[in-house]
């Protein structure tokens, strides 16, 4: 069975409709990147996975359970899967340790000390294990970034959403990012990246989806999508044309 | 006739003086409480409950505070009920500055970047667990110079009451000028133990404001 299963999903903004009918699954353990022009539709996309959009038609299903609006039913689905900001997102008024703890302790209930330990263990997993007790403004765009990724994965998610992780950072801090996106990705980790890291989504994604004017126009294997693009749009968006 | 001495007119006002300080510490706590409900009211997303908020506003903001003086004061006493002019003054400034802190403090809450509503929300965290943990801690800090600013407000609307017979620093002004014949000494001493209580605030108040809006989070 599929973990993410989405299927003929709507979404309009008023007039605008920016999604027009989507339809694709994504099993355990995939890697997925999601390309295409901005205004294509492919962070609505991420963000009606995990309730943070409403859909209009259609339906996405998490491990199995539909994602509906009410708010335990949410929450329920954004336990199991994590998501991570192109802004960080980081709890300004917390330090990096304190930012990992806060959910585990607040929603899970974990006590402070084993909130802590994972705390310690998730940080140390993104190299800013000795970062624990410095606040968010401390730190660069880079290592906000990696802290935001240790929060999420303190909730031991199934799967992680990326919205354009690395498209507010400087050149010079992508690559930390992407390392620790890598080392997730060979352990097993689902993840479903909005990105316009081309050369990282050939290198590390099963599959490529390509949107255009809320569609899926391609989806395929990187080899397949990135060497034989079949569609004009495709070929144009990578610079063939 | 007797002669009043500049200390006895000083005195009496003084005296007086703490029940102006005590009206508006009340008042300013209740009003806290209370607004503190409105703003919960206000943001929430029940839509009754925000349009409840919103027009308890309106009615607070949208009418002179004297009116509400009045209305608490004589209002409650046709339903047969006999209020003393502590409590009336005590009900209707508490109302009144619940309705103004609601809408400060709407603000600061509305000022934090919908980034930390969506973080805290994917991070699996409920509406109530998001105010208490990620947003207040932080609107609060954007909330103390307003909030604080606007105690100086109470602080003055406490002079209304002297009209429904609460003895404190204005009334007070009232009666020692009708014993003693001289208005603009009495009331330039009124008004300056007014000034005396407000300026402090209003100064406190900014530089709450410099140091909490300084470019440092924590």
């Amino acid at each position: 069975m599929p973990l993410i299963t989405i299927d003929g999903v709507k979404k309009r903004f008023g007039d605008n409709e920016v999604l027009k009918g989507i339809d694709f699954d994504i099993e355990r353990g995939e890697v997925i990147a999601i390309i295409g022009k901005s205004g294509s539709g492919k962070s609505t996309l991420l963000r009606c996975i995990n309730g943070l959009e409403t859909i209009d038609e259609g339906a996405i299903s998490v491990a199995g359970e539909h994602v509906l609006t009410s708010e335990a039913a949410l929450r329920a689905l954004r336990l199991k899967i994590g998501m991570i900001f192109q802004q960080f997102n980081l709890f300004p008024h917390l330090t990096a340790g304190r930012n990992v703890m806060l959910s585990q302790m607040v929603v899970r209930k974990t006590k402070a000390d084993a909130a802590e330990a994972m705390a310690r263990k998730m940080l140390d997993r993104v190299g800013l294990v000795h970062k624990f007790d410095a606040y968010p403004d401390e730190l660069s765009g880079g290592q906000q970034q990696r802290v935001a990724i240790a929060r999420a994965l303190a909730m031991e998610p199934i799967g992680l959403l990326c919205d354009e992780i690395t498209s507010a950072l400087d050149p010079e801090l992508v690559s930390e990012v992407l390392a620790v996106v890598k080392e997730l990705a060979g352990e097993g980790m689902t993840l479903v990246m909005v990105t316009h890291e081309m050369r990282f989504a050939r290198d590390v994604c099963s599959r490529v989806v390509f949107m255009h004017q809320g569609r899926v126009h391609e989806i395929g294997p990187p080899e397949t999508v990135f060497a034989n693009p079949a569609t004009p749009e495709l070929k144009q968006f990578l610079g063939m044309l | 006739m007797i002669e009043f001495t500049f200390w006895d007119i000083l005195r009496n006002l003084l005296l007086a003086a703490r029940w102006t300080i005590l009206l508006s510490l009340v008042s300013f706590v209740g009003g806290g409480l209370v607004g503190l409900l409105i703003m919960f009211m206000r943001v929430s997303r029940n839509r009754v409950l925000a349009g409840v908020a919103r027009l308890y506003i309106e009615i607070f903001q949208g009418t002179p505070l004297l009116m509400q003086l009045f209305l608490s004061f004589f209002g409650l006493a046709l339903l047969g009920m006999t209020v003393p002019a502590w409590l009336a003054a005590g009900l209707a400034l508490i109302l009144w500055s619940a309705s103004f802190l609601a809408e400060i403090w709407r603000g600061c809450v509305e000022a934090i970047a919908k980034g930390q509503w969506e973080a805290s929300a994917s991070l699996g965290m409920g509406r109530l667990q998001q105010m208490a943990y990620v947003i207040l801690p932080q609107a609060l800090r954007i909330a103390v110079a307003p909030t604080v600013g606007f105690s100086v407000q109470v602080v003055k609307g406490t002079a209304l009451t002297s009209i429904i017979g609460f003895v404190e620093l204005t009334k007070a002004g009232t009666a020692v000028t009708n014993a003693t014949f001289q208005p603009f000494l009495v009331y330039g001493l009124v008004a300056i133990i007014y000034f005396a209580l407000c300026w402090p605030l209003s100064k406190s108040s900014q530089f709450l404001e410099r140091k909490l809006n300084a470019a440092h989070h924590h």
